[in-house]
């Protein structure tokens, strides 16, 4: 339990680092606010200023960065420049959005990569160990943004058994009462069967796009973990007592094997929260990555700004989940 | 009387890349119930291959390419899959080298014993229990409520080996193998390690096959010695008549290369050479006659070399005894 | 001469190639790519900037043999022509981060103390953000260009290099080789420049190699994004967005040639990263 407590208290420094970073970066590089006003013709000097004043940068960085700490402190994460709207208000819309894809995403490719590993663990050489390190040599080597593409020419063009991808849901279905913000459980929970299966099947293709990605990762470090681990000591161990093969591949190995694929878990995740950004764009998924872009296009900083601190936040978030997990399997860890 | 376990010209092999390793090749050896056999070779000679099938838990690179193990009069490479892992813990069960990697690193030590009690009995939890401490102190473990809880990497080498004997005997093996069991701890560590081991087996009348390479420590605790190797047994005896007299030529280097067994310091020797390499696809019938003071022309005659008896309960694989 | 920390490690490369064809197709690949990004213009059958709206949107036939985009520009010219650029923005973002993080990671590693602390902070700090989201707040940082691209890219992978060269030099600092040159008279940056760094190089090239296919990965993504590269510029991640507006409609060719081209060259990579790894490293040769 020290240890849980003690990563916790490290984490923070790491935020605060993080902080001080996001707000050197849209303040100090070129691509300051005053980029967008100034190639704005129509706006004259005085009204720069007078925005400059407003945004407070006028001031010296120094208190900059106190000011923006001070708005941070109270979740207000300044305003967009292009809607007019606090950027804290558009992520809490969008974020549901954007958790509900990536999490069935990271979900769908755990259950699938793990099993496989695992089969091909047990069976080096055989079909399904060949498969997976083909999969895990071209999964890793396919662009999300392509895959997810394709996915849509076959699934959608083609075959015709998946919707247009345009967004969560059907624009002619209303959206369920919001509870979660997640659609498919929301509608679930209101009792809306016919809502909850055409925002299922709007999630589908993103989903597998970025399934497909992390998968590869996964599976592969779940087929070398579980091949170390079932080729050390105390397994000889364990079969030598007669323990079922059940028990020796479930509880024995493949819980020593959890170690390390916990951690490319953790990296997978990280890896999911970029490739968000381009899944989003290529299913015109309304979260927050989508919002992102074009804050970027738009040379609106506050969202962009508040964009990579909330990623980076979540990062770190599930970097310290990842510990705790370890810290719950493995004994070890605690010292 | 008949042996508990007999292995008859047991032969494997290992599929490597680098060619075929011809590990054990007709070994033969019996061990009769009750008795501590010393299983003595350099490292490498086949001991651990033996151990391992006998115990079925071979690699999966190994192959068995003839023979048989019969483990009272039944043929344990013709039983099936369950018999097997049933038998494995109740006939015979094994404890290994470097006892803290035998264990589990992130199950508590008792869990893991209590595994193998519930593996092959049908008791209640509490039982269970109850049984796993009562294992815990004929070990002589301190404290062990407290030490079921803990995991190997908080106890010491010696004590991982005492939980190892614990698992072993968690349903009282007719046959316990002891592959290096004390390879690697300390010498007040090894002497009670040893002393724990025959205790219990004496007790409960359980043959110990000890796999060693180091000749004193099995002649100061065995009934009977078998030397292997490369892949041969190539003399077996009870302990004072290989001492008082080695019939192989193998077996008196090895005698001569053991300062406190060796007459006189000027009469240490190590023995010359090494062991073939066993991918050789020409390995000569006596594998030992390339470093051999005595080789005869015949030695190199081909046809298998037959252990034969040459005194009460001694037998060796040679062509040109002394 | 620097002093060698594993003599043989050349030895039998070539016999380890021939044994294992994958990694004989990854370096025939990535020869083949590497031929094409130089030869690229030369290959090509039409200017792959040339518009003609008579045949946009065809798919491919025998005169375009990728079919032509919206533009009626020639698919197979574009795709063979990016080449270049992709892999020189993967290159060059690679070659960036491991010349200035090997050698910022020496440079810590080596010395130690107040430095050391710092920039190790700053590296876990960079770390804590996804890779291509601080790659895009980079871009948009540093103003839209293929070389802040490059920037964007070497820096979001500096840590690991920084990471690495540093905790490969650590234990060398004090090994008999260092000393002796230590004992001769040979200064700091010497020791460090002619010692420690050419026997730090092979985990450093590995792990280049290894970064390779997801540098390009992650540029293609920028330019994807409308970042760094402009149209009409031809480029396999800008290639890919301009199709995505057709993907719908039926015309897959525009989206899957490049598509299927940055596949095929980060496969590459990747391919040849682990047949370095598997070559070079001798802690995992068997
Ligand atoms: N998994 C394996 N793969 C290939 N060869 C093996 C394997 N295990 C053992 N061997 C070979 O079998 C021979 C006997 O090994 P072993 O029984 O472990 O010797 P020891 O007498 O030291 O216990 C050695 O030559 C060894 O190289
Ligand atoms: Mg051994």
């Amino acid at each position: 339990m020290t240890r849980i407590g003690l990563r916790v208290l490290s984490a923070i420094p790491t935020l605060f680092g993080v902080v001080v970073i996001t707000f050197l970066l849209t303040r100090v590089l070129p691509g300051d606010p005053a980029v967008f006003f100034a190639s704005n013709p129509s706006m004259s000097a005085s009204d720069i200023a007078a925005v400059r004043e407003n945004l407070g940068l006028d001031r010296p960085l120094y208190d900059q960065f106190l000011i923006y700490l001070g708005n941070l402190a109270q979740g207000n994460l300044g305003r967009s420049i292009a809607t007019g709207q606090p950027v804290a208000a558009e992520f809490a819309r969008r974020l549901p959005a954007s958790a509900e894809l990536t999490l069935l995403a990271f979900l769908l490719a755990v259950v699938v990569a793990v099993p496989l590993g695992l089969v091909a663990a047990l069976r080096p050489g055989s079909l399904v160990d060949h498969a997976v390190r083909l999969i895990a040599t071209l999964g890793v080597s396919m662009p999300t943004f392509v895959s997810g593409l394709l996915l849509i020419h076959v699934f959608y063009f083609r075959a015709g058994v998946l919707p247009e991808p345009i967004g969560r849901l059907d624009p002619f279905l209303f959206e369920p009462a919001r509870v979660t913000g997640f659609l498919t459980i929301d509608a679930l929970i209101s009792g809306e069967g016919q809502v909850f299966r055409a925002a299922l099947l709007q999630l589908l293709l993103p989903a597998v796009t970025m399934a497909l990605f992390a998968l590869a990762p996964l599976a592969r470090m779940t087929r070398a973990a579980m091949i170390a681990a079932l080729g050390s000591d105390f397994i000889r161990t364990a079969r030598a007592a007669g323990l079922s093969r059940g028990r020796i591949v479930l509880i024995y190995a493949l819980r020593n094997a959890m170690l390390p694929v916990v951690t490319t878990m953790g990296m997978v995740f990280s890896y999911m929260l970029g490739a968000n950004v381009l899944v989003e764009r290529v299913f015109s998924w309304p979260g927050i990555g989508a919002f992102a872009i074009d804050s970027i296009v738009n040379l609106d900083y506050a969202p962009l700004q508040g964009f990579v601190l909330v990623m980076a936040a979540i990062f770190i978030a599930v970097n310290l989940v990842v510990d705790i997990v370890t810290v719950l399997i493995d004994p070890r860890a605690e010292d | 009387m008949t042996p508990l376990l007999s292995i008859r010209a047991l032969s494997v092999e290992f599929d490597t890349r680098h060619g075929t390793v011809h590990a054990l090749d007709r070994l033969s050896l019996d061990i009769a119930p009750g008795e501590i056999i010393g299983i003595i070779g350099e490292s490498g000679s086949g001991k651990s291959v033996t151990a391992h099938a006998v115990m079925g838990i071979l690699d999966r690179a190994a192959r068995i390419t003839g023979g048989e193990v019969l483990f009272q009069g039944e043929n344990l490479l013709e039983m099936g899959r369950r018999a097997r892992d049933g038998w494995r813990g109740r006939g015979a069960s094994i404890i290994f080298q470097n006892p803290r990697a035998a264990l589990n690193p992130i199950r508590a030590v008792g869990d893991q014993i209590a595994d193998v009690v519930a593996r092959h009995s049908s008791l209640s939890r509490r039982a269970i229990r109850a049984r796993v401490l009562e294992l815990l102190r004929h070990v002589r473990i301190p404290d062990p409520e407290r030490r079921a809880r803990a995991y190997p990497f908080q106890l010491s080498g010696g004590l991982c080996q005492r939980i190892g004997i614990a698992m072993a005997l968690a349903c009282a093996p007719r046959l316990l193998i002891a592959d290096e069991p004390t390879t690697g701890l300390d010498v007040t560590t090894q002497a009670a390690i040893m002393a724990l081991i025959r205790e219990r087996a004496r007790e409960a009348g359980t043959a110990v096959a000890l796999i060693t390479h180091d000749v004193a420590l099995a002649a100061g605790n065995c009934d009977r010695l078998a030397i292997m190797h490369a892949g041969h047994v190539v003399e077996v005896a009870p302990t004072a008549a290989i001492l008082a007299r080695p019939r192989h030529p193998y077996t008196a280097g090895l005698l001569r290369s053991v300062p406190s067994l060796a007459g006189s310091l000027d009469q240490l020797q190590a023995i010359p050479g090494s062991m073939p390499d066993l991918r050789r696809p020409d390995l000569p019938p006596c594998r030992f006659a390339e470093r051999c003071p005595r080789r005869l022309p015949r030695c190199d005659a081909p046809g298998p070399l037959a252990l034969t008896a040459c005194g009460p309960g001694h037998l060796v694989a040679c062509r040109n005894l002394p | 001469m620097s002093a060698p920390d594993h003599p043989a490690r050349h030895k039998g490369i070539f016999r380890a190639l021939r044994r294992n064809p994958l990694d004989l197709l990854a370096f025939g690949l990535f020869a083949l790519i590497c031929l094409i990004a130089v030869l690229g213009p030369l290959l090509v059958p039409h200017d792959p900037l040339a518009t003609d709206t008579a045949v946009a949107l065809q798919p491919p036939s025998a005169s375009h043999w990728f079919g032509t985009d919206q533009l009626g520009r020639d698919l197979f010219s574009r795709v063979v022509v990016a080449t270049r650029l992709d892999l020189l923005i993967a290159l060059g973002a690679v070659a960036l981060s491991m010349v200035a993080g090997s050698v910022l990671g020496a440079i810590i590693g080596y010395w130690g103390g107040v430095l050391d602390t710092v920039v190790s902070r700053l590296v876990d700090v960079l770390m804590a953000f996804p890779l291509f989201v601080l790659a895009m707040a980079l871009v948009a940082a540093l103003g839209n260009s293929v070389a802040n691209v490059v920037y964007a890219t070497a820096i979001v992978n500096l840590p690991f290099y920084i990471r690495l060269a540093r905790s490969e030099l650590r234990p060398r600092r004090a090994l008999g080789y260092v000393e002796a040159a230590r004992a001769g008279g040979s200064g700091d940056w010497r020791i460090l420049w002619r010692h420690l760094i050419p026997n730090i190089a092979a985990p450093l090239v590995i792990q280049a190699s290894v970064n390779l296919g997801w540098a390009m990965l992650n540029a293609a993504g920028l330019s994807f994004l409308g970042l760094g590269v402009r149209p009409p510029t031809p480029e396999w991640g800008i290639m890919v967005a301009e199709g995505a507006r057709f993907i719908g409609s039926g015309q897959w060719w525009i989206v899957t040639f490049p598509g299927l081209a940055l596949m095929l060259a980060v496969l590459a990579f990747n391919l040849l990263g682990d047949a370095l790894r598997d070559l070079l490293d001798p802690r995992l040769r068997r």
